[in-house]
């Protein structure tokens, strides 16, 4: 078994394993962090984003560089449209990916890098809700991000001058590898391939083994993969929650006792309890409306949107708030709330009981039913011709680069009455918030990541015994300091500490797991297992030679009663084990009635030769080993094996 | 041969009452709980007096398995669980545990408070019940115990309705419930996968039938209805309020809507908007059109359709009326017949199958006259039409399940004897594979070959693949594998030889002949090796030859040169007893090649 990274972010994670000569992508994730280097696409053109000032390296003259990078408030942009930064290409072939299982849809916007145009022939699988919440996902990325025309010329050339640019620009970690989001054809196409399977479905995989989705209690549809063949099992959890909220909970005993436990996309914000961080947004944001203000929430179409609607509007109502309208904008926002009031086998058993009154598991249908929530596919939507403020807007980006929460930055950047609220981790708010200072509006941090954090991964290990676990090395405990140095700062750091073996994976590295094999799982028939009369050869372990037949049916092995061997040919013998040396006298004895009446014997201390001169023929016996030394014809062989046979003890 | 036993207490040559006693491996399994509607009496429920005649009944069955929500499959559930004492596990999917309760309390009502039985199973009954059910989502491997596993997939039929593939040890059925293997216009096609079970039981309402296409059966039914209230009649489709009701009401209002009619349609029982939100909530169980459109339009919400207020019974004019239950046994829709039933202009459309006892079944027999408990006679003068659109597999769907999961036996229930008594024949004929059709309370056994797990060597099979790649091609030669079974903690392994002597620890005595033959060829020894290797990889092709140090080994044979550089040279071949076959083959061929 053998693992590969092709992830630098362990949040979204990419591994591929190969396991029973077989490749398994595990998760496709996106980073996105990426695009926080790029100037923000606004969905109307922003006077302020376009007077910025052109930015040119000191002391670094190349005139094809002119223009591709702009200054705002000290921090340095890249003005093209957003790329991203898919997984590595190098490492392993897609061509020659046999699956790809996907854990959640916060993990798996990379696909269509790595299914289209790569020769990729393999399968997909993936919950219903990850491949619908995923499209979700995809379709409005891709809306925003070639909204602004496709053929616009990207921004190359600073890719070229890194070294001579300010930070973060100057960290940026292979840039060239950033891709732009691929063609909505491609994405569709990609989806298209996603075979659709429910939770403790097992998925057979060439025969070789069965790939079962376990609930992982992180969002809807969500999924840890058990893999499993005759002989080993392998776990992977990525993005597990042990919270209860709307998904169904964590199955945990699905998990126990793997051979190879991998770890991935852990919280990103281990600092901050998710609960609490929920009960600060519902302050906020009723201060702020109190006070006459509006709030901005730069959201995912779906996911923790859910929590926040039906949290907020309940504690709305208990503030006196009930009347101040909520509005979801995105261009799958229609599609995002129907949705994830039709997936009932998928959420929560609180969620669950409701749908068989029946009524829809999440109360924002009835929400969308009483007007309090809005919801448009733009901003310049009909149906929000009636837009009132104060109001809570959800809407993306959550990287305030694209989508038409830039817009609403714009608009209310300078009215310190208003308030933006960060709810997903996946960017640091501040630089999300950089290309837009100077700002007067509250913006406040208030991050919702529910999947495991450090402790509650310990946890999870030590429950789950896995023999070895593989981490990415963000997870690992620090390197240990030399010994004369004080411990660095660094080791407060919070990361997993398990008793097991542990593997830690860096991006673009293999690490060999797991036990060779050594046996292949197969079926005996039952009738010829009934001719098997098998010996007790030592306490506890009985056995007996056994010849079958063998047949492939579906990559099945099956063992059945041997062909009756052709008329004439004697069926080839059941292999002897012979244990012990023979009894010599025995053998002289065996040796004088085949006609070999010559045989002379030398018995030393340990062991004894015996001489047939006439036949040319040695025969050493000890302890270990006979050895015959045969220069007569093969009947004298056959008449010594036949011999031998008859007095060598076997069982 | 381990085998296993099948006994319907219901649906055994019969349709109305499914219930099946399944046996195997230990586990005893029943498949569905239903009820007789044309009965009044014990005769309903199923006869739990054959599973264990008295004492309690839990320890006799592992687990219920419930197909789908309609009452001939699920009617006796409450009165199992309730009022008999089984306490163990019972299976349905979501949907069916969602809408079964609904079901059973509109029955229960028209049992206990229009017919006035007593002994009857209460509300609270249902519920507590429901209660106790684990619902299941398709493919989901669920394992009851250790060793029963079981898993549904899609069976059309009705919202929810699902096909079980149960499993224990080496032994698998599949049991099909009521199913449907064309998609219609709310529901897809049900589906199975290459599973082959030992044994399938499969309904067989339409075992005789290959059923005219859809779409003509279609138009017949929009035309007659079309007819009949242009004429001023009254149109009756008595119908369940769950299933085919929705596919008729979406078939209505697109036929309204393009003939732009303004005849009403009436939906009974208020169910519309209850029944309807299932489907929307279950939106993931009906057909891809569905699913793919719902988020724009849902195609629950009627324009033309209006539920129905017991007032507009004495209306004048041409009016269509939905009502409940579907095979006229009750209800309002009994009710809507008697009034009706007197006048020509009038018509009745029977959408489904009647089981025997209910007036549906009674007038689609012809039946001129009806007489009622309580003396009064209804003389039926209205059109009566019978169209099949119950979504039940015909003759040629069950042909085509069998050959989706290629069962090795097959058993018909849910049927009617003769019918399938030609089903069997053509099964029979078809594939070569036994079918069975007992009678209820008679129980058929089937033997079943036993799989049972081994692990073999890798070691070993490599070693038979050489061997076989090495023969010239013969498809018809088969592969055999020489080992050594072993037996251990119950967990079976086959071995080689080498890996036997470790698993019981002990030191093998290796048996070895080494033959020399002599050669006349100058030159270093080295040399001459190196010309014995590629004489001998031109003979034994596809062998694994290899040299090192003048040393060839052929696979475990060692041959070995020796001699001055210019005298005559002695090849030693070395091979151990097992190798007896290849060992004294190569020593021919070198002794062949010195002459
Ligand atoms: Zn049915």
């Amino acid at each position: 078994m053998k693992l590969y990274c092709l992830s630098s972010d362990a949040s979204k994670p990419c591994f591929v394993l190969s396991f029973k000569e077989l490749l398994i992508m595990l998760d496709c994730g996106l980073s996105a962090h990426s695009v926080l280097n790029f100037l923000p696409l606004p969905p109307v053109p922003s006077t302020r984003l376009a007077s910025l000032p052109n930015y040119t390296p000191p002391h670094h003259n190349d005139p094809l560089l002119e223009g591709e990078l702009k200054e705002c408030c000290g921090r340095v942009f890249v003005d093209s449209i957003p790329e991203f930064c898919p997984p590595l290409d190098k490492v392993v072939d897609f061509s020659q990916l046999d699956v790809i299982l996907i854990s959640n849809y916060t993990c798996m916007l990379a696909l269509p890098f790595i299914t289209e145009e790569t020769g990729f022939k393999g399968q997909v699988y993936a919950t219903e809700p990850t491949l619908q919440i995923g499209r979700f996902y995809l379709e409005e990325l891709s809306e925003w991000v070639s909204a602004s025309g496709e053929d616009s010329g990207a921004a190359k050339r600073w890719k070229e001058a890194v070294h001579v640019l300010p930070p973060p620009l100057a960290d940026a970690v292979r840039p060239r590898a950033w891709r732009r989001l691929l063609a909505p054809q491609h994405i569709a196409r990609a989806l298209s391939r996603v075979r659709v399977v429910g939770y403790d479905e097992r998925v057979d995989i060439y025969g070789a083994l069965d790939a079962t989705a376990v609930s992982s209690g992180f969002c809807l549809g969500s999924a840890n993969w058990v893999l499993r063949s005759a002989h080993e099992k392998v776990a992977y959890v990525s993005g597990s929650s042990t919270l209860t909220t709307h998904p169904r909970p964590i199955n945990q005993a699905a998990l126990r006792g793997a051979d190879l436990l991998i770890l991935a996309a852990l919280t990103q914000t281990p600092a901050h309890n998710p609960d609490h961080m929920l009960g600060d947004l519902c302050v906020h944001a009723t201060v702020t409306l109190r006070g006459g203000g509006s709030v901005l929430c730069p959201v995912y179409p779906s996911g923790v949107l859910y929590d926040l609607l039906e949290c907020l509007s309940a504690h709305l109502e208990g503030a006196g708030l009930a009347h101040v309208p909520l509005y979801v904008v995105s261009p799958v926002a229609d599609s995002s709330l129907a949705y994830s009031n039709i997936l009932a086998e998928w959420v929560s058993a609180t969620k669950q009981a409701r749908v068989y009154v029946p009524e829809e598991p999440f109360p924002h249908a009835a929400l969308v039913r009483s007007s309090r929530l809005r919801h448009a596919r733009a901003l310049h939507d009909d149906a929000l011709s009636d837009f009132r403020q104060p109001c809570v807007l959800f809407c993306g980006h959550p990287s305030l680069r694209f989508g038409a929460a830039v817009h609403m930055v714009e608009l209310w950047a300078s009215n310190p009455l208003h308030a933006i609220i960060f709810t997903e981790p996946d960017f640091p708010h501040t630089e999300a918030l950089a290309p837009f200072q100077p700002i007067a509006m509250k913006a406040f941090h208030c991050p919702i990541d529910t999947s495991l954090n450090y402790s509650q991964a310990n946890k999870l290990v030590r429950e789950l015994r896995p023999r070895e676990l593989a981490l990415p090395d963000q997870y690992a405990p620090p390197a240990p300091a030399s010994s004369s140095a004080p411990p660095p700062r660094e080791t407060s750091r919070p990361h997993i500490s398990a008793d097991v073996p542990t593997l830690v994976v860096r991006r673009g590295a293999a690490l060999r797991a797991g036990t060779r094999r050594v046996a292949a799982r197969a079926t005996l028939s039952g009738s010829l297992a009934a001719r098997v009369a098998a010996r007790e050869l030592r306490a506890g372990v009985r056995g007996a030679p056994l010849r079958a037949s063998l047949s492939l049916r579906d990559s099945r092995l099956e063992l059945h009663s041997p062909p009756p061997g052709a008329p004439g040919a004697a069926p080839a013998p059941p292999p002897r084990l012979q244990c012990a040396p023979p009894d010599v006298d025995a053998l002289e004895r065996e040796l004088v009635r085949a006609g070999a009446t010559d045989a002379r014997v030398e018995r030393g201390a340990d062991g004894c030769i015996l001489h047939l001169p006439r036949h040319d023929t040695l025969v050493h016996v000890d302890r270990l080993a006979t050895h015959v030394f045969c220069e007569g014809g093969a009947d004298v062989r056959q008449a010594l094996r036949r011999a031998l046979h008859a007095c060598v003890p076997h069982l | 041969m381990p085998d296993m036993k099948i006994t319907p207490l219901g649906a055994g040559q019969d349709v109305g009452r499914s219930c099946i006693l399944l046996s195997m491996g230990g586990k005893n399994i029943m498949l569905d709980c239903g009820m007789h509607m044309g009965y009044n009496d014990e005769r309903r429920f199923p006869d739990f007096s054959y599973i264990v005649p008295e004492g309690p009944i839990t320890s006799q069955i592992d687990c219920v398995i419930i197909s789908h929500f309609h009452l001939d499959h699920c009617g006796a559930l409450p009165y199992m669980s309730e009022m008999i004492g089984y306490t163990g596990p019972i299976y349905m999917t979501h949907p069916t545990k969602a809408i079964a309760p609904i079901l059973l309390e509109d029955m229960r009502k028209v049992v206990v408070e229009r017919k006035g039985e007593s002994n009857f199973f209460t509300s609270q009954m249902i519920k507590d019940c429901i209660k106790k059910v684990t619902a299941v989502t398709l493919h989901q491997s669920v394992m009851v115990d250790n060793e029963l596993e079981i898993k549904a997939y899609y069976a059309g039929h009705v919202l929810g309705a699902a096909m079980f593939w149960i499993r224990v040890g080496s032994q698998s059925v599949v049991y099909t419930g009521d199913y449907n293997m064309t998609p219609d216009r709310h529901l897809g096609a049900a589906w199975i996968d290459k599973c082959r079970p030992d044994l399938l039981i499969t309904e067989s309402t339409y075992a005789t039938t290959i059923r005219d296409s859809k779409r003509c059966r279609e138009r017949d039914f929009l035309k007659k209805v079309h007819e009949c209230v242009e004429k001023g009649g009254k149109v009756l489709i008595p119908v369940f309020a769950l299933g085919r009701a929705q596919e008729l009401c979406i078939l209505l209002e697109t036929y309204w809507e393009r003939m732009n009619l303004k005849y009403p349609v009436y939906f009974a029982l208020g169910l519309t908007e209850k029944a309807n939100n299932y489907y929307k909530m279950f939106i993931t169980w009906t057909n891809q059109k569905i699913r793919k459109t719902f988020v724009q339009r849902n195609m629950f919400d009627f324009k033309h359709i209006k539920p129905f207020d017991k007032s507009y019974i004495d209306n004048p004019g041409a009016m269509v009326v939905f009502a409940t239950p579907g095979m006229l046994h009750a209800g309002l829709s009994l009710n809507i017949f008697k009034k009706w039933a007197p006048y020509e202009q009038n018509m009745v459309i029977m959408p489904g199958f009647c089981v025997q006892g209910t007036v549906g079944h009674k007038i689609l027999n012809g039946a001129k006259k009806i007489e009622f408990e309580n003396r009064q006679v209804v003389e039926v003068k209205m059109a009566v039409e019978y169209m099949s659109f119950s979504a039940h597999a015909d003759a040629k769907g069950i042909m085509q399940l069998i050959q989706y999961c290629e069962p090795k036996n097959v058993l018909l229930v849910h049927g009617e004897a003769l019918k399938m008594e030609f089903l069997k024949e053509k099964i029979e004929k078809e594939f070569k594979i036994s079918c069975f059709m007992p009678a209820n309370g008679e129980t058929c056994t089937i033997n079943t070959p036993t799989k049972i797990p081994i692990d073999v060597s890798l070691r070993l099979l490599k070693a038979e693949a050489v061997r076989y790649n090495a023969l010239p091609p013969d498809p018809k030669r088969r592969r055999v594998v020489n080992g050594i079974l072993c037996v251990r903690d119950n967990r079976l392994s086959l071995l080689d030889i080498d890996e036997m002597c470790d698993e019981i620890g002990i030191n093998r005595h290796i048996i070895r002949f080494t033959s020399t033959v002599r050669l006349e060829d100058p030159g270093p020894a080295v040399k001459t090796a190196e010309k014995l290797k590629n004489l001998l990889s031109e003979k034994l092709e596809g062998w694994t030859i290899t040299i090192s140090d003048g040393n060839i080994s052929v696979e475990s044979v060692l041959i070995k040169v020796e001699g001055e550089d210019d005298s005559t040279k002695n090849i030693y071949v070395s091979w151990t007893n097992q190798d007896e076959d290849l060992g004294s083959y190569i020593l021919g061929l070198l002794q062949s090649m010195v002459q």
